[in-house]
């Protein structure tokens, strides 16, 4: 008879997140057949007996620990690549996976620097012999399409300078977007396109903050959760608020594999640029450090290397 | 081909810098000598003489010219002398400015050029304008014609040589249905043409042309005066065939009722180092007439002399 605590420690490493090698090995190696088979009995969400009585593994078990198996190595590769090769390659898979995700899309585009951004792009030639726009505009059928094929081609003044009185006028003409948006939608309006795919990110600032004083109420309050627009304001306006908040969506129970992917995304691409301001946002947010939710959520080797990862130039 | 003449054995640049000064102190100015100089080094020779004149002299050469030159001639040797992504930067912004934009200068740039070439206008632009060239584009433009100038100006192109056949195929078989309703601004279109890369677009275009026995360039008709059918009619040129659409631009200019220096000038300066010498051989194929005798008809003094010198006559 396998000892309960052992049964519960290695149903643990096997639930993800990341898979906890040493627990896996320990036990694992030195059971004998009994303990095996009061494993099997002991955890129907990995085994499950079927009409002839034999317990098989899990066809939905053996897909979740293949994703957990990866999920070290897809750091470690994502790490090892070049920056720009790394969004490349995200922006791909964004496009064509199932359910598809606009969300990295946007944060490759919004959320990079022009010189980033176009280093991306390069990639992006180099890795798929197409350019990203063409692959965009060619797989992005609805609304926003001219939106996001906007974005990926920008190429933004990098500089301070700002216009006051186009600042304030665009803020305007954002506002009576946003307030008609039941009668056209704002993500087809030209203005609000061209407002946020060319202006500089010190100019679109001074326009959130033009915004407020106008409208009493910031530009993402005013727009719909979870829709595009709102995503690319707070990408360009407030990043750290952002990838706090993915950080958080990642790390909580019971969520799905596109969100829980997010948490290697994330500190792999951020490690190198702002991930201390995003671990102070967090913290400012949560009100737990960053370092003690993963140790608490996630496992194992990939555990230790997002760890390492965020406590870079800590 | 470049119509260029570049010496072997040149002065070296502080040499240039110190004749180029003489020509330009003292009595008058030595235009002829100045065009001599400058009608003969090669943008990176230029950029030297620039560069040795400040070090010499404490004193910008270009608004040393600026002072002692005018007119055409003027306009002609300031374009000239600065960088070629510097000066496309210029040109941009001047064509957003005006009041009647020319938008032909813009597709040029973002059709003709390598992305990278195009990249390299954009920093520029940075430099001067502290804003982006999309920006400018998409504020002073509007509708239509907005869509298509922000996709062609935004865009960093994939530039190598693979290209699908089967896509060329379906999307010359998607512009041919557009072009048939008229629907000339549809999305697909400017997708195409903003997105697609050069090669694939030119054996897109092959494609239009097998299929329909027209060329696409001849297939954009309507209303003369519209500007967005206009500017896609330049765009499609630029790509399929860009020495003939220069030629076209040249024939225009030296034809009209005076004449338009501005598009003179920008085609001669813009294409000296690069393909003028193609350019000038589909000139004489089509008009029976050498680019360099039409100039000197069209044209006098100091400004015909730097053209001509640019057109690689011989005499100068």
């Amino acid at each position: 008879m396998a000892l309960p605590e052992e049964v519960n420690a290695l149903s643990k490493s096997f639930s993800g997140f990341g898979v906890d090698e040493k627990t896996i090995i320990t036990i694992l190696g030195k059971w004998q057949p009994e303990e095996w088979k009061s494993f099997r009995k002991g955890c129907p969400f990995v085994f499950t007996e079927d009409d002839r009585l034999f317990e098989k593994w899990n066809d939905e078990h053996i897909d979740l620990l293949e994703r957990e198996f990866s999920r070290f190595k897809n750091a470690v590769m994502l790490w090892t690549m070049h920056p720009w090769e790394r969004d490349a390659r995200l922006a791909k898979e964004a496009l064509i996976k199932q359910n598809r995700s606009y969300n990295v899309l946007i944060e490759i585009a919004c959320t990079r620097s022009s010189e980033e951004l176009l280093g991306a792009r390069k990639a992006y030639h180099s890795v798929y012999d197409h350019s990203i726009e063409e692959d965009v505009a060619s797989h992005i059928q609805d609304s926003n399409r001219n939106l996001f094929v906007a974005l990926v081609s920008a190429y933004r003044y990098e500089g301070p300078k700002v216009n006051d009185e186009i600042t304030k006028s665009e803020a305007k003409i954002l506002s009576n977007a946003f307030k008609n948006a039941d009668k056209k939608n704002p993500v087809e309006d030209e203005e609000v396109v061209r407002i946020l795919s060319t202006r500089s990110k010190p100019h679109l600032q001074a326009i959130y903050k033009h915004y407020k004083e106008i409208c009493k109420q910031t530009l993402d309050e005013d727009l719909e959760d979870g829709s595009s627009l709102k995503a690319v304001v707070m990408c360009l306006c407030s990043p750290l608020a952002y990838f706090s908040k993915v950080l958080n969506d990642a790390l909580k129970s019971g969520v799905d594999e596109k969100t829980k992917v997010a948490l290697t995304r994330v500190v792999v691409t951020r490690a190198e640029s702002d991930m201390k301001e995003i671990k102070e946002e967090y913290n400012k947010e949560h009100g737990v450090f960053l370092s003690q939710k993963i140790k608490e959520t996630t496992q194992g080797n990939y555990k230790d290397f997002l760890l390492t990862l965020i406590e870079r130039g800590a | 081909m470049a119509t260029l003449v570049v010496h072997e054995q040149n002065p070296s640049p502080v040499e240039d810098a110190e004749i180029l000064r003489k020509a330009c102190k003292g009595w008058g100015t030595d235009e002829k000598t100045i065009i001599s100089v400058l009608g003969h080094r090669n943008a990176y020779q230029r950029k030297l003489i620039r560069q040795a004149y400040e070090e010499l002299f404490q004193e910008d050469f270009i608004k040393q010219l600026e002072s002692e030159l005018s007119g055409e001639f003027e306009k002609a040797v300031y374009r000239w002398i600065l960088d070629p992504a510097d000066r496309d930067a210029v040109l941009a912004n001047v064509a957003l400015k005006s009041t009647t934009p020319d938008f032909r200068l813009l597709i040029e740039i973002a059709c003709v050029h390598s992305p990278d070439e195009l990249l390299a206008v954009k920093r520029a632009y940075f430099s001067r304008y502290k804003r982006s060239l999309e920006e400018d584009v998409a504020s002073q433009t509007r509708g239509d014609l907005r869509k298509l100038l922000f996709a062609l100006t935004s865009t960093y192109k994939y530039d190598g040589k693979e290209i699908n056949k089967n896509l060329a195929a379906l999307e010359a078989q998607v512009l041919h249905e557009l072009i048939k309703e008229e629907a000339f601004s549809h999305e697909e279109v400017i997708r195409i043409l903003g997105t697609r890369s050069k090669a694939q677009l030119v054996a897109t275009f092959n494609c239009f042309k097998d299929q329909q026995n027209i060329s696409i360039t001849k297939s954009v008709v309507g209303d003369p005066d519209d500007a967005f059918l206009e500017a896609l009619r330049v765009a499609t040129r630029c790509i399929y065939a860009p020495q003939k659409y220069f030629a076209k631009v040249l024939r225009n200019a030296i034809n009209k009722l005076g004449t338009d220096e501005e598009a003179l000038t920008r085609v001669i300066v813009t294409r000296a180092e690069k393909d003028l010498k193609d350019i000038k051989q589909l000139y004489y194929k089509r008009t029976s007439v050498s680019l360099d005798h039409a100039v000197a008809n069209d044209t006098s003094g100091n400004y015909q002399a730097l053209l001509l010198t640019l057109l690689g006559s011989e005499d100068h």
